[in-house]
């Protein structure tokens, strides 16, 4: 129960950096989606200021024949993947393909210098589209997957946790009323063990004590029997004749 | 987790746009037309005469119908129609982007993954 505990303790720690690591990735992320919408504002006035060029070099609209004459892209975008802490984040990467082109006849006529210009400036915008869409993708995986891990966290901080302590806390007051009523009980013991010898001890000094008045009487009696061997009081001793 | 298949084989940008951003994209080389017999092409061209259920319908066959599209644009005052479906829109594939056009001004307000980016940041 405790590696239980601890484990989900472990858990929690890497799971919350993960999701700091993540965070701290989906406001980079966030500044630069911030910057990139900006920037593409401007791009894109750019393209249409240059695609105004088109139409008056050109005298007349050439949105039907570039949408009639469009077959193959010839811009294509090709899904990458970058890893943060476990999570794929597809990056898109803008590639022309050789060999195809659609809008050779557009503008043989008048403007083509300006259609070509046109189209490299378009070229360009999308490049900036596609990177944009790319950071908008890695957005949105991102915000999905925080709020996966914080869930987790969250989970583990808030449910997982406080269960094990519980269940640690219920397992420890158990063992502490079985200790303590082991201890009682030991106590108890022991106090009839001491209650015991000391009537074991009473026993003995009483026997003791009987066994030494008996033995002082004897004493007592003896010595009456005998007498001080006194000298002064000395029965008549033998004359002594020098 | 999308996985990887699915988004290896998106290759393709979709337009839904005015006719002078089209045209614009168009010229950049991203139009794309699949071989007959279906013959559908990645892009719409929108006017004030088109309706919205044509803009929905393009918009529900360039995200969930077709599996070759990573990127789908479109001008905003045409997401602006749409913008119920625009932001109820959260699959990641195919990204869902808003360009300006040239008669309307782009207003980050309105777009809805800033949108979310404010209100995450609470601003």
């Amino acid at each position: 129960m405790k590696a239980k505990l601890k484990g989900a303790e472990t858990g929690h720690s890497l799971l919350k950096r993960k999701s700091e690591a993540l965070t701290k990735r989906f406001r980079e992320i966030t500044r630069r989606i911030d910057e990139a919408k900006r920037k593409m504002g401007r791009v894109m006035q750019i393209a249409s200021l240059s695609l105004a060029e088109v139409t008056y070099a050109v005298g007349g609209n050439i949105g039907y024949q570039i949408q009639e004459s469009a077959k193959s892209a010839r811009f294509r975008i090709r899904a990458k993947q970058d890893n943060v802490s476990g999570v794929l984040l597809p990056a898109f990467e803008s590639y022309l393909t050789e060999g195809n082109n659609d809008f050779a006849m557009t503008g043989l006529g008048k403007g083509g210098q300006q259609v070509q210009r046109c189209r490299e400036t378009y070229a360009r915008a999308v490049e900036a589209l596609v990177e944009l869409a790319s950071l908008q993708t890695a957005f949105v995986i991102l915000d999905e997957v925080i709020k996966v891990v914080n869930r987790r966290v969250n989970a583990i901080e808030h449910v997982i946790i406080p269960r094990t302590e519980n269940t640690i806390k219920y397992i420890n007051a158990e063992l502490d009323e079985l200790d303590r009523e082991e201890f009682y009980r030991l106590k108890k013991v022991a106090n009839k063990k001491q209650r015991d010898t000391a009537e074991q001890d009473a026993e003995i000094k009483k026997r003791r004590e009987a066994h030494e008045a008996s033995d002082r009487e004897k004493q007592a009696s003896e010595a009456q029997e005998t007498g001080p061997a006194d000298i002064l009081a000395a029965e008549e001793d033998e004359d002594v004749i020098f | 987790m999308s996985s990887q298949a699915d988004y290896k084989d998106r290759q393709f940008l979709a337009v839904i746009g005015d006719e002078d951003s089209v045209t614009g994209l168009l010229l950049a080389g991203i139009g794309h037309v699949t071989p007959p017999p279906d013959n559908q092409k990645n892009f719409l061209v929108v006017d004030s005469k088109t309706d919205n259920a044509a803009i929905e319908a393009a918009f529900e066959r360039f995200t969930t119908e077709r599996k070759d599209i990573g990127i789908v644009l479109i001008n905003q005052h045409i997401a602006d129609r749409i913008r119920y479906r625009i932001d109820t829109y959260t699959q990641a594939f195919p990204t869902v982007l808003e360009i300006p056009s040239k008669d309307h001004p782009y207003d980050p307000e309105k777009d809805s993954v800033l949108r979310r980016v404010r209100r995450l940041f609470g601003e």
